[in-house]
């Protein structure tokens, strides 16, 4: 069977976006060649660089078998009268192009049709593959695209040439004005363009040989280049930075790496400046002696096979000289104002264009930020309020700064590092500046599920109130992410709240946190503007959903663990974590197992009773009941129930749903014994309160219906 | 480049010649347009050639002006005005990116010895209502050129596109003579004595007195007047052509009236419009609540101006050209009133 490849010969693909075009690709031919009956024997396989997206199908059929199957059509009764058929039977006859006296008779339950058995020809792989790739190629996803031929023919960037073959047949494939054809491109300047393809097979090597490696071949030869060139400095070693390989990766189709240096001197700068400098501005990787201190080198990694003479890095060199110099002009410049100085700029820097700006964020935050370490600290955990208010005082004011202005993603870092060295206060402790500082620092994090929360709690406290004001400010402007559309990373900053809550124990509840960020806005211009009346529905249910993310993503229960603990609470982030961690222990014992499945019987029990209307006893009239077995879950229910909430304050959830489990022989005695749904009115109302007692007593840690118990499904 | 300074080319013989692979290349050599703005996009030869069906090329140096970027001189990378090679190609090539290769090769730049990359950089200029889609072109490290398929100019989606090349001039300099400092480029050098002038001495004293101009002695409350009466002339013009458009019916004489109307004058009115504000920004004068208002003003203006344009140059044409087209292939040369743009 014959070989399938397309290649899509494309001016420079962001680097970005070309993993997920490059899977999305493979898929779409995957399902393509799937739904045609072309599914190819063996796999399917893709080389990407920044100018080519190229999948490759081994064992695709040179044409679809041949189908034959049974087309059904009308009822005999009116295909044929006195034997004789109808013109309702011709009219099939002729659409499925079968003899009228080849036409069989089937019997279904609905009685007896008519039928025809149809062979349709299999068409050949190149017409379809021609017909359908040009839709398959022009849907791929792309985060912005752009026309350069007509309005509405869109693309990530021009397409400028198409390989499209089945061996070594060209597939009259055609997009863009563009008509495929056997030659492909090789590296812009280390070849001498054009490449033959004389059939798929030899594509790999054909473009090896014009300079262009696949991906995977590119991150192994980026890697051991820089593993060889950092070893010519003793005792050094790269920084990892899978984010920055996996970039130039895809920047690349053919790389080296060079090794340059920069003037010591320049370390004198912070650490946080000069890789930011490198990483995201140069796309250096940074080297660092074995204590981990930055050394000056960087890497550089080439499109180009090698730098005999040096010109490359020292071109390279002269940028990084020219970057780190800007930085030192700025860092000078901006300690002739003290950040203190800087809070009433503040007022000239636009937070959000119907929020106001920074001043006035840093007074709300400030006051929310304070009042929030005031609940802390009520709480026993050690804060220093003093701390916290100063710092978010200062926390926004490296955005006047001209180091922040260069660099943005230093936000929060420079103002961390200023606040460290320049004067603060008259005769302020060495050591409270520094705890100033570091909240300062930390006060945008965590910036993903991946990176830290604040590392002390004053900066916890001051990132929460500042993510806090700005969700409750658009939420209650009515600006709610939806779908793809989060332009302020609200998801993220909620994400952020709720991680550092977990992973510093704050007493604090989601919706008190909001309902003070937004009182926060009273009797602001701001306020004026506000039109979300469901503001706190909003609220509630977006943080149930970041918190759902949160204890599934980045703690890794399972769904039907976060469905269960949610149900109950999705409130107080600590809580919530105790109880899954709980459930999560518990889930997989016997006794457990069955009370969840038992919880499940009572509660559809329960929806059943309603849904028919049937009453329910306000409480257990005990004196009314009969058998044995629901007289003994009545009397368990109350000490039961004792147990639990006397392990509840110290969150021994653990230790309460074992005592819960405990109820398992008398839930399945009761279930053996009794029927609940008996005729006598109010037998069945009190037995309907008993399950109703079980089940609301024992739901306060999770709702046990919610687990999934081996071979059933949730009842979500 | 390890060359020694008198082999590499001079500032002005750079731009000699970029301008001369271009004018090879068929492309209209302008002259840098007089009217401040911050971006040789903003040049009418940009921002009104791009609109429309006609095909052009065009090259020219554009002085481009930001006043907050501002340094007194004293920082080596940064320019209060700095000098832009701006190149549209209307409609872009097939082969644009391998013509703007050569464009390298023709200023001594031996790409077998470089690094070239393509890096993502999208492009969008919020105060024109323009926006296109294009990368930064990487030299060995060094950002030197814009490379941006427009989308969009005012508001109006572009048909033909138009790609835009935007050489920076003085850190392609700097790079070709391997020096650290702006100010320490040879603008010039004596083929008979050999001396050498600098960019300091060319430009130097312009970025001191423009830096204290900008950020310490312009007048606030100048700069506001100046802003909103050219503002008020400029809205005054654009409903002055929206009344000729709308109420006279064609057969008046319409035509004629309507293609005298002076909207290249309008334009240049929101050109100062937008340096003014350039100017206040600079002085710290804008406030927060003011600044995106200010902004959307001048956007506004040069809305406005690209639809009057587009209906002044091209909606009378609409209904000749099929004649023009039947009479002569390729009329489209020569259809349209060509007004003179610069």
């Amino acid at each position: 069977m014959p070989d399938f490849l397309l290649e899509i010969g494309c001016e420079e693909i962001p680097a970005r976006m070309i993993d997920a075009a490059a899977r999305e690709l493979r898929e779409h031919l995957q399902t393509l060649l799937q739904r045609e009956r072309l599914g190819p024997a063996g796999a399917i396989m893709n080389l990407d660089t920044p100018r080519r997206l190229a999948v490759l199908a081994s064992g695709v059929p040179a044409s679809q078998l041949d189908l034959t199957e049974q087309v059904s059509g009308p009822s005999a009764q009116i295909a044929y009268k006195d034997g004789q058929p109808t013109p309702a039977a011709h009219a099939f006859a002729k659409k499925v192009g079968v003899d009228v006296a080849k036409l069989e008779k089937v019997s279904t339950p609905k009685g007896e049709y008519l039928a025809a058995t149809v062979t349709r020809k299999g068409r050949a792989a190149a017409e379809i593959l021609a017909e359908t790739l040009p839709k398959e190629i022009s849907t791929l996803y792309w985060p912005k695209n752009m026309y350069w031929r007509k309005r509405g023919e869109v693309f990530v960037r021009p397409v400028r040439w198409l390989v499209a073959m089945l061996d070594e047949q060209v597939v009259p494939l055609e997009l863009f004005g563009i008509a495929a054809q056997k030659t492909s491109r090789g590296h812009r300047i280390m070849s001498s363009g054009a490449v033959a393809i004389s059939k798929p097979g030899v594509y790999v090597e054909a473009l090896r040989g014009a300079k262009v490696l696949g991906a995977a071949e590119r991150e192994q030869v980026i890697r051991k280049a820089l593993d060889a060139a950092t070893r010519t400095i003793p005792g050094a070693r790269w920084r990892e930075d899978k984010p920055l390989v996996a970039t130039v990766v895809n920047l690349t189709e053919f790389p080296s790496v060079i090794l340059g240096s920069f003037d010591p001197e320049f370390l004198d700068l912070p650490e946080e400046v000069l890789v930011t400098v490198m990483r995201d501005h140069q796309k250096y990787f940074a080297i660092e002696d074995a204590n981990g201190k930055l050394l000056p080198h960087f890497l550089a990694v080439l499109n180009t096979a090698a730098d005999s003479d040096g010109l490359i890095r020292h071109g390279n060199e002269r940028v990084l000289r020219a970057r780190f110099n800007d930085a030192r002009f700025f860092w000078q410049t901006d300690q002739k104002q003290t950040l203190r100085q800087r809070v009433d700029w503040l007022r000239n820097v636009t937070f959000q264009k119907d929020l106001g700006s920074y001043y006035e964020k840093t007074l709300r935050v400030q006051h929310m930020a304070s009042w929030l370490s005031e609940r802390v600290k009520q709480s026993g955990i050690a804060v220093r309020p003093g701390i916290v208010h100063k710092a978010a005082l200062l926390a926004k004011t490296d955005l006047t700064t001209e180091l922040v202005k260069e660099f943005t993603e230093l936000q929060g870092i420079v103002g961390g590092l200023y606040a460290r060295v320049q004067p603060l206060d008259e005769g302020i402790k060495p050591d409270v500046q520094l705890e100033i500082s570091k909240a300062i620092y930390d006060h945008y994090k965590p910036e993903s599920m991946e990176d830290a929360a604040p590392a002390k709690v004053e900066g916890a406290v001051l990132s929460i109130a500042d993510k806090a004001d700005s969700i409750a400010g658009m939420f209650a402007l009515g600006l709610i992410p939806s779908g793809s559309k989060d332009p302020f990373a609200l998801r993220r900053q909620a994400n952020g709240i709720v991680k550092t809550i977990s992973e510093h124990n704050l007493p604090l509840r989601l919706s008190e946190i909001m309902s003070d960020a937004r009182l926060r806005y009273r009797g602001s211009e701001a306020e004026k503007k506000f039109s979300n009346a469901a503001y706190a529905e909003s609220v509630r249910s977006f943080f149930r959903e970041r918190l759902e993310f949160y204890l599934k993503e980045a703690r890794g229960y399972a769904y039907d663990v976060v469905n269960a603990v949610l149900a109950v609470d999705s409130d107080d982030v600590v809580d919530a974590v105790a109880r899954a961690e709980a459930v999560s222990k518990v889930r997989g014992s016997a006794d457990f197992e069955s009370i969840s499945s038992a919880f499940k019987r009572m509660k559809n029990i329960l929806r059943q009773a309603c849904e028919k209307t049937k009453v329910i006893a306000m409480r257990v009239d005990l004196a009314s009941l009969q058998e044995d077995s629901e007289k003994e879950l009545a009397g368990l229910i109350p000490q039961t129930a004792a147990t639990v909430e006397k392990l509840r304050p110290a969150r021994d959830y653990e230790g309460a749903l074992l005592e819960i489990a405990k109820l398992r022989p008398a839930i399945d005695k009761f279930f053996d014994e009794v029927m609940v749904m008996v005729d006598d009115n109010n037998l069945r109302a009190n037995r309907l309160a008993l399950l109703q007692t079980v089940v609301k007593e024992f739901s306060t840690i999770a709702d046990f219906s919610e687990i999934v118990t081996e071979g059933k499904e949730s009842t979500k | 480049m390890n060359s020694s300074k008198s082999n590499s080319l001079t500032f002005q013989q750079l731009i000699l010649k970029l301008q001369a692979f271009y004018a090879e290349r068929g492309a209209v050599i302008q002259q840098p347009y007089d009217v401040e703005v911050g971006a040789g996009t903003m040049a009418p030869e940009t921002f009104l050639r791009v609109l429309g069906p006609n095909p052009y090329k065009v090259a020219y140096v554009q002085p481009s002006r930001r006043p907050a970027d501002g340094r007194y001189g004293e920082n080596p990378n940064r320019l209060f005005k700095h000098l832009q090679l701006q190149v549209i190609l209307k409609p872009p090539p097939e082969n644009v990116q391998e013509l703007y290769l050569e464009s390298l090769g023709a200023i001594g730049i031996d790409l077998r010895q470089h690094d070239v990359k393509f890096e993502e950089d999208n492009w969008e200029a919020p105060t024109l209502g323009a926006w296109g889609i294009g990368w930064q072109v990487m030299l060995d490290g060094l950002e030197v050129t814009q490379f941006t398929y427009f989308q969009q100019c005012g508001g109006v989606d572009l048909d033909p596109i138009s790609v835009e090349l935007t050489y920076g001039l003085e850190r392609l300099c700097a790079f070709l003579q391997d020096m650290d400092s702006i100010y320490d480029i040879v603008w010039a050098r004596d083929p008979e004595t050999g001396r050498e002038v600098k960019y300091a001495e060319v430009r130097l004293a312009d970025e001191q007195q423009f830096s204290v101009y900008n950020f310490e002695a312009a007048d606030v409350k100048s700069a506001w007047k100046h802003f909103e009466l050219c503002e008020a002339e400029c809205k005054s013009l654009i409903d002055g052509y929206a009344v000729l458009a709308r109420d006279k019916s064609e057969g008046d004489g319409i035509a004629p009236e309507k293609s005298r109307f002076p909207l290249l004058g309008a334009y240049d009115l929101c050109l100062k419009c937008s340096h003014y504000f350039n100017i206040l920004d600079a002085r710290g004068a804008i406030s927060v609540t003011e600044r995106v208002g200010v902004i959307a003003r001048v956007r506004a203006l040069a809305v406005s101006i690209a639809k009057a344009w587009m209906d002044q140059q091209y909606s009378t044409e609409k209904k000749t050209q099929d004649h023009d087209q039947a009479a002569a292939p390729g009329a489209k040369e020569k259809k349209g009133k060509l007004t003179p743009v610069g």
